[in-house]
């Protein structure tokens, strides 16, 4: 495995620090270059996800953030890099990683019922032949309850609007009961309503001890609603505490000419 | 004589046969589902077609080493190889070029029949071959079936519908979100291998019964048809399995209590009658159904406007508003409100009136998406929440004669 050096000169010290951080990083990322054909869609990132932390991958469209995370869950075969949680490699690590895919990527028309796209995360539970049980079941039924969907329980997704569609997702990866939440844009195309609600669970989630890591796509709420932030354009541009690294400077360079339309104070974007 | 075959009364082998092509037909509509599901149902047509060379190279390898090559369950084990090599064409030109899935499909499907058809004329030429049959494996022929040939189709059929139980799970999963289940530690590429497996091994033991080209619409129809009915992956399987199995038994009867009908097409043209009754009449996703609840929609929805204009002393412009009123005695044929019209009109924009509270209410949010024009307040918030709208738009009002 190839592992392209970020930053040659570190010296030995600021090299076992940055050793120390990721093994103590629920979600560290080192050398990770993902390509469709010949065009790199990520290139050589490195990043240390602090734990207990809610993080944002944030980058113009085409930055590789959604990829950046599929790569790292091996849902795409990255060319070269590695992913580890507390120092072991992330496919071994699985049980404990929820992953909230986009909202766009699946048929809604599918014959299941909300409730069965919960129980979905059950799945390690009860494995191939496990009974869906009662307990199952009620568990499945506090995860709806969370985002707020209880009394949606029966209804065919077709029937769902976005939002709500992305609240069923997001109490699918509840059920699993994970540390590590990886979520790509949960906030696209969603209500008000939703994006609040979802904040709100993201946001508890981070206060019980979990790690949330979310493709992020509206600049204006990224100081509200996250504390750290990684900021990409294929390669990454910026890393570290919203306070410190989401700046005019770092923006700049991550969108280019294309900050005017993403910028807060222009017109909003939503994604 | 139709009842007589459908009770199996027809007869040792009319019996064989209705036995077999019944089990044939539950174990493709349950496999067929998930392949359906997954949306790579025509990938099943490059499998069947792909199982010719293989069925005619094994009747070949069998004469010229001096057995008889009519055993089945050596031409069975020798379509079940080329249609491996079919599939993993398939998949290797789809995954590994820039072809999509249909071009490969398309590709594989007719270089492999193509094949198949040249290897069967070399058999007709062959001194030893005599009466091969082996045509009947196109269209399926039942006329000779064997005892251990429906015992064959029995063992494969049950085994298939196990595997279908036992992998349900992650093959649903896989067929609606493939990244998630990556990440839930479903080996997708593995799930599809089994998936594959069963829809090959059901086109082996269809091969006798139905025939390579129509086997096909065994595994798509019912699972098709069975989707009218539910909206429930695992419902879909289990009614696929029954239509299969009707389908079976049914033209099974109907072929062998008519002179001359080919079995193998007769089933798949009950299956479409099932299709079509299904696709018409199923009350979950059904045409006629639907169309009731457009209508039933429709009318609600134009009673309600027509008593919205009626309590706010608006005319009414649309006949069918008008019509229907006048049908539920709310109004008269000149569009004036009758006593009961007054206070249904009264009732409504009272429910309106809170809706558009509820609506503005950012703690009633999810409850007002709910709101579809016709649904009471009353079925979506408690009594307590109505109070608190209540509060805020003061008492109903009454509807002036």
């Amino acid at each position: 495995m190839t592992l392209a050096p970020s930053t040659p000169h570190l010296t030995l010290a600021q090299d076992t620090a940055t050793e120390a951080a990721r093994a103590a990083s629920p979600f560290a990322i080192r050398g990770m270059t993902v390509s469709y054909g010949q065009k790199p869609a990520v290139f050589s990132i490195d990043a240390t996800i602090r734990a207990g932390k809610m993080t944002a991958i944030v980058g113009p469209n085409g930055a590789g953030k959604s990829t950046l995370l599929k790569a790292a869950l091996g849902i795409v075969t990255p060319l070269s890099g590695q992913v580890t949680m507390y120092g072991q490699p992330l496919k071994a690590m699985l049980p404990r990683i929820a992953y909230v895919p986009q909202r766009a990527s699946v048929d809604w028309d599918f014959p299941v019922r909300v409730i069965d796209v919960v129980t979905m995360g059950l799945y390690r539970h009860l494995g191939l032949i496990g009974r869906l049980t009662g307990a199952h079941r009620a568990r499945a039924l506090a995860c709806l309850d969370r985002v707020g969907m209880a009394d949606f329980a029966e209804r065919q997704i077709g029937q769902l609007s976005g939002g709500q569609q992305q609240r069923v997702f997001l109490a699918r990866a509840l059920a699993q009961g994970a540390d590590l939440y990886l979520l790509d844009e949960p906030f696209a195309g969603v209500d008000a309503a939703t994006e609040k609600a979802i904040i709100g669970v993201l946001k508890s989630l981070r206060d019980e001890g979990k790690t949330v890591v979310a493709v992020h796509h509206d600049l204006s709420t990224v100081p509200d609603y996250f504390d750290d932030v990684l900021l990409l354009n294929v390669r990454k541009v910026a890393e570290g505490p919203v306070a410190d690294v989401f700046t005019e400077t770092a923006l700049a360079e991550a969108y280019g000419g294309r900050l005017q339309a993403a910028r807060p104070d222009a017109v909003p974007v939503t994604g | 004589m139709f009842l007589d075959a459908l009770t199996f009364q027809l007869g040792y082998n009319a019996s064989l046969v209705g036995l077999g092509a019944a089990l044939l037909g539950v174990a493709a509509g349950a496999t067929g589902t998930f392949l359906f599901l997954r949306k790579r149902a025509l990938v099943s047509d490059a499998i069947s077609h792909a199982t010719l060379p293989g069925v005619a190279l094994a009747f070949i390898a069998m004469s010229l080493a001096g057995f008889d090559g009519r055993n089945l369950g050596i031409l069975l084990a020798g379509s079940a190889v080329s249609a491996a090599a079919g599939l993993i064409a398939v998949q290797w030109l789809s995954s590994q070029t820039r072809l999509s899935e249909d071009a490969a499909i398309g590709a594989v499907l007719s270089v492999f029949f193509g094949f198949g058809i040249v290897l069967l004329t070399v058999i007709q030429n062959m001194a030893t071959s005599g009466q091969a049959g082996l045509e009947g494996l196109l269209l399926g022929s039942t006329a000779g079936m064997l005892f251990s040939d429906a015992v064959l189709i029995a063992a494969g059929g049950a085994a298939a519908l196990a595997l279908v139980l036992v992998f349900r799970r992650p093959m649903t999963i896989a067929s609606f979100d493939p990244g998630y289940a990556r990440s839930a530690g479903i080996d997708v590429g593995r799930t599809d291998l089994i998936m594959m497996g069963l829809v090959m091994g059901v086109t082996v033991i269809g091969l006798k019964v139905v025939g390579l080209i129509l086997i096909v619409a065994l595994l798509i129809i019912p699972p098709v048809a069975a989707r009218f009915w539910t909206e429930r992956a695992d419902r879909v399987a289990l009614i696929a399995g029954g239509i299969g199995g009707v389908s079976g038994w049914v033209g099974a009867a109907i072929s062998a209590s008519t002179p001359n009908l080919p079995t193998g097409p007769i089933i798949v043209l009950t299956a479409f009658g099932l299709f079509c009754a299904s696709l018409l009449f199923a009350p979950a996703r059904g045409l006629v159904a639907a169309g009731f609840r457009h209508r039933r929609f429709q009318r609600g929805v134009h009673i309600r406007q027509g008593l919205l204009s009626l309590a706010q002393g608006h005319p009414i412009y649309e006949p069918l508003t008008i019509r229907l009123l006048t049908a539920e005695r709310l109004a008269r044929a000149d569009g004036v409100a009758t006593d009961d019209g007054r206070a249904r009109a009264a009732r409504a924009l009272r429910d309106e009136t809170r809706w558009q509270v509820a609506r503005r209410t950012p703690e009633f949010e999810l409850a007002a998406a709910r709101y579809d024009g016709l649904t009471q307040i009353e079925d979506v918030l408690t009594p307590d929440q109505i109070a608190q709208i209540d509060a805020q738009i003061g008492p109903p009002k009454g509807v002036p004669a």
